[in-house]
């Protein structure tokens, strides 16, 4: 079978997507590495050369809060998308076809919606004046419309809204393939709805779901448009300050250099997820 | 012979035909002038470009800038290539120091440029070697802005950024660099600005701004943001451009500017002219138009921004004059500090405001 595969697909195609990722990724990386240790020319630009001392100012209190910062809320974005996209997705695979259909295309349509839009949607929505705190006041659940935002909870809205489309799609092929017999074989042994979603459902999908993780981490790790309109100063990630430093300070040296620690720590994190997952999975 | 001569004639006339189209279009490809984009490119599109052209016969391609360094950054990295995407910008003080320190900006002929005798000499930059590269385009200032339903008496001074009663009411800029809040603070608690020529100076301003930190609700980097929430009264004070806020309240809106008492931030954009521009001559044309009185005099009617030249040169009436600008004093931008000092002053100020 793998023989006939290889036979009727030329290897040359595969040559393809590496040229376009040589040209798309490794060379503007390559640019990058190369301005993060340039020399930085106070007052002005930068001089091509090769010295650390952008990546020695990363070696701070601050920077390292800002670091941790960034972890901490994509993290916590990733785990409440998964956590609500999880169940959402069990339970749309096992809706009627042409519902899932329409679950589908509406979070398609979500996915074309820019991060400005979403962004200021939200502040809006999440406002004292124009918000949904007129409601809570007219209900009487509130003495006066009251403002959500700019904090850590719209932020999270914000992120959740923008990662949770990704999870879904992840997450809902394998959950469509998940045959239903092992649920029910659960059930007829006894065990309640939840307790064989928890113990035969979520085990099953551990793969699938550490990459539903994986994906809204690194996803929302790079957002900075969000926490700018979303957050407080502190809510500021790392991706907020190499803006601020490429665009406002035209410190591109330090800049660069920040966004390879970045990568570094994104591709730490995966690395270190994967790798609890094949432990856990070998131990298992 | 003749036939020899005949050939050569026609491969010149060939190569010159050739080469032709690309010196028409040369010719005339219009002269790409960098404002900032929204209101600005806008206010210029309505009533500075077309009066221009219909002088000088200059076609003008706006093109909307963003504020501040973003595009300093852009006509950085362009010129390297070689590329100028626009050939006369308006660049902030600080961008333009910038610039003129690594050389980005085009020598011009001050010949050609007589205009600029209207000018201040602070709005006449040279390099230090003394070569002309631009003038003072247009200046505005910064101002503390309220919501007139929120706050029926208008503020008199900047104190009010610091007063526990407006707990999460104020919106302010978010970078040193832009906001001017160092010399608003320096001005307002300690004097005067001259207390930023150090650092133990600039740090106890700092200290001093940091008790500002509970009352603000939004520190903005997109001008949008800011201007519709202190219309909405969402964010009901904060600081923001006279002139803009000006229109906003002409349009109805429930806003108003106000100088204090200890003065307003006069900030200013400057004319250059990357060194990249093949329209040095057009560009320099520009920059003499817009030097004149009253051209000056036509941005603060149409635009509302406050004359870069001498205002005894204009025909602004005492109204006209008070609308865009104030005899007050003002509160004068310290720039050296975000070029000279920028990448510790910013490291400060960050830290300030995360903290």
């Amino acid at each position: 079978m793998s023989a006939g595969v290889g036979r009727t697909t030329p290897g040359w195609l595969g040559a393809i997507p590496a040229v376009w990722l040589a040209v798309l990724f490794l060379i503007p990386f390559a640019i990058m590495l190369s301005v993060s240790v340039a020399q930085r020319v106070p007052g002005g630009f930068f001089e091509p050369g090769f010295e650390l001392a952008s990546y020695a100012r990363l070696f701070t209190a601050f920077f390292g809060r800002i670091l941790l910062t960034s972890v901490l809320i994509a993290g916590g974005a990733a785990l409440i998308c998964v956590a609500l996209a999880f169940p959402f997705t069990v339970i749309l695979a096992g809706m009627r076809r042409r519902a899932q259909t329409l679950v589908l295309v509406m979070l398609l349509a979500v996915l074309s919606l820019s991060e400005v839009i979403i962004g200021f949607s939200l502040s809006t929505l999440l406002s004292r004046t124009a918000g949904v705190g007129n409601l809570f006041a007219a209900l009487g659940l509130t003495e006066t419309s009251q403002a959500y935002t700019p904090g850590l909870f719209a932020l999270m809205a914000g992120l959740c809204y923008l990662g949770f489309p990704y999870a879904v799609l992840v997450l809902y092929p394998p959950v469509s393939r998940l045959d239903p017999e092992l649920g029910e074989a659960a059930r007829s042994m006894g065990a309640s709805p939840l307790r064989g979603f928890l113990t035969v459902t979520v085990p099953v999908l551990r793969a699938p779901i550490l990459g539903a993780l994986i994906l809204v981490f690194v996803f929302t790790l790079g957002a900075y448009l969000l926490p700018q309109l979303l957050g407080r100063p502190r809510h500021w990630t790392l991706s907020v300050h190499i803006t601020d430093q490429a665009i406002f300070q035209s410190n591109l040296p330090l800049a660069a250099a920040m966004a390879v620690v970045l990568l570094l720590v994104a591709l730490a994190m995966v690395g270190l997820a994967l790798l609890l997952g094949r432990q856990r999975e070998a131990g298992a | 012979m003749k036939r020899r001569s005949f050939i050569a004639t026609g491969a010149a006339t060939g190569l010159g035909l050739m080469a032709a189209p690309a010196i028409l279009r040369a010719q005339s490809a219009p002269l790409r002038v960098g404002t900032y984009g929204g209101y600005f490119e806008d206010s210029f599109n309505e009533h500075i470009f077309p009066d221009f052209t219909a002088e000088t016969g200059i076609e003008v391609e706006s093109i909307g800038t963003p504020t501040g360094e973003a595009w300093l950054v852009q006509l950085q990295q362009a010129a390297r290539a070689g590329q100028a995407p626009a050939d006369v910008s308006m660049m902030a003080q600080v961008a333009r120091i910038r610039g003129e320190r690594a050389g980005l900006w085009a020598e011009l002929d001050p010949a050609a440029v007589p205009n600029r005798e209207n000018l201040p000499g602070h709005f006449v930059h040279e390099y230090e070697d003394g070569r002309f590269y631009g003038t003072g385009a247009v200046s505005w200032y910064i101002t503390l802005v309220t919501n007139t339903e929120v706050y029926p008496e208008a503020p008199t001074s900047w104190t009010a950024l610091w007063d526990e009663e407006n707990r999460d009411r104020l919106g302010l800029l978010a970078l040193a660099s832009n906001s001017f809040l160092l010399e608003i603070t320096a001005a307002t608690h300690f004097g005067g600005t001259d207390i930023l020529a150090t650092e133990e100076g600039v740090m106890e301003v700092l200290d001093k701004l940091a008790e500002v930190r509970p009352n603000v609700r939004l520190w903005y980097r997109d001008e949008g943001q800011f201007q519709q929430a202190l219309q909405s009264g969402e964010i009901p004070m904060g600081q923001y451009y006279h002139d803009v806020t000006g229109l906003a309240a002409a349009d109805g809106q429930p806003v108003r500017s106000t100088f204090p008492e200890e003065g307003a931030v006069l900030d200013s954009g400057s004319w250059v002219v990357s060194s990249a521009s093949s329209a040095i001559d057009r560009a320099q044309e520009f920059i003499d138009y817009m030097a004149r009185p009253d051209v000056q005099a036509k941005l603060a009617r149409f635009v509302g921004t406050a004359p870069t030249v001498n205002r005894e040169l204009t025909d602004l009436s005492d109204e006209e004059f008070g609308a865009v600008a104030s005899d007050l004093p003002p509160i004068l931008p310290y720039y050296d500090l975000y070029v000279d000092r920028s990448d510790w002053v910013n490291q400060r100020w960050a830290e300030m405001i995360t903290g």
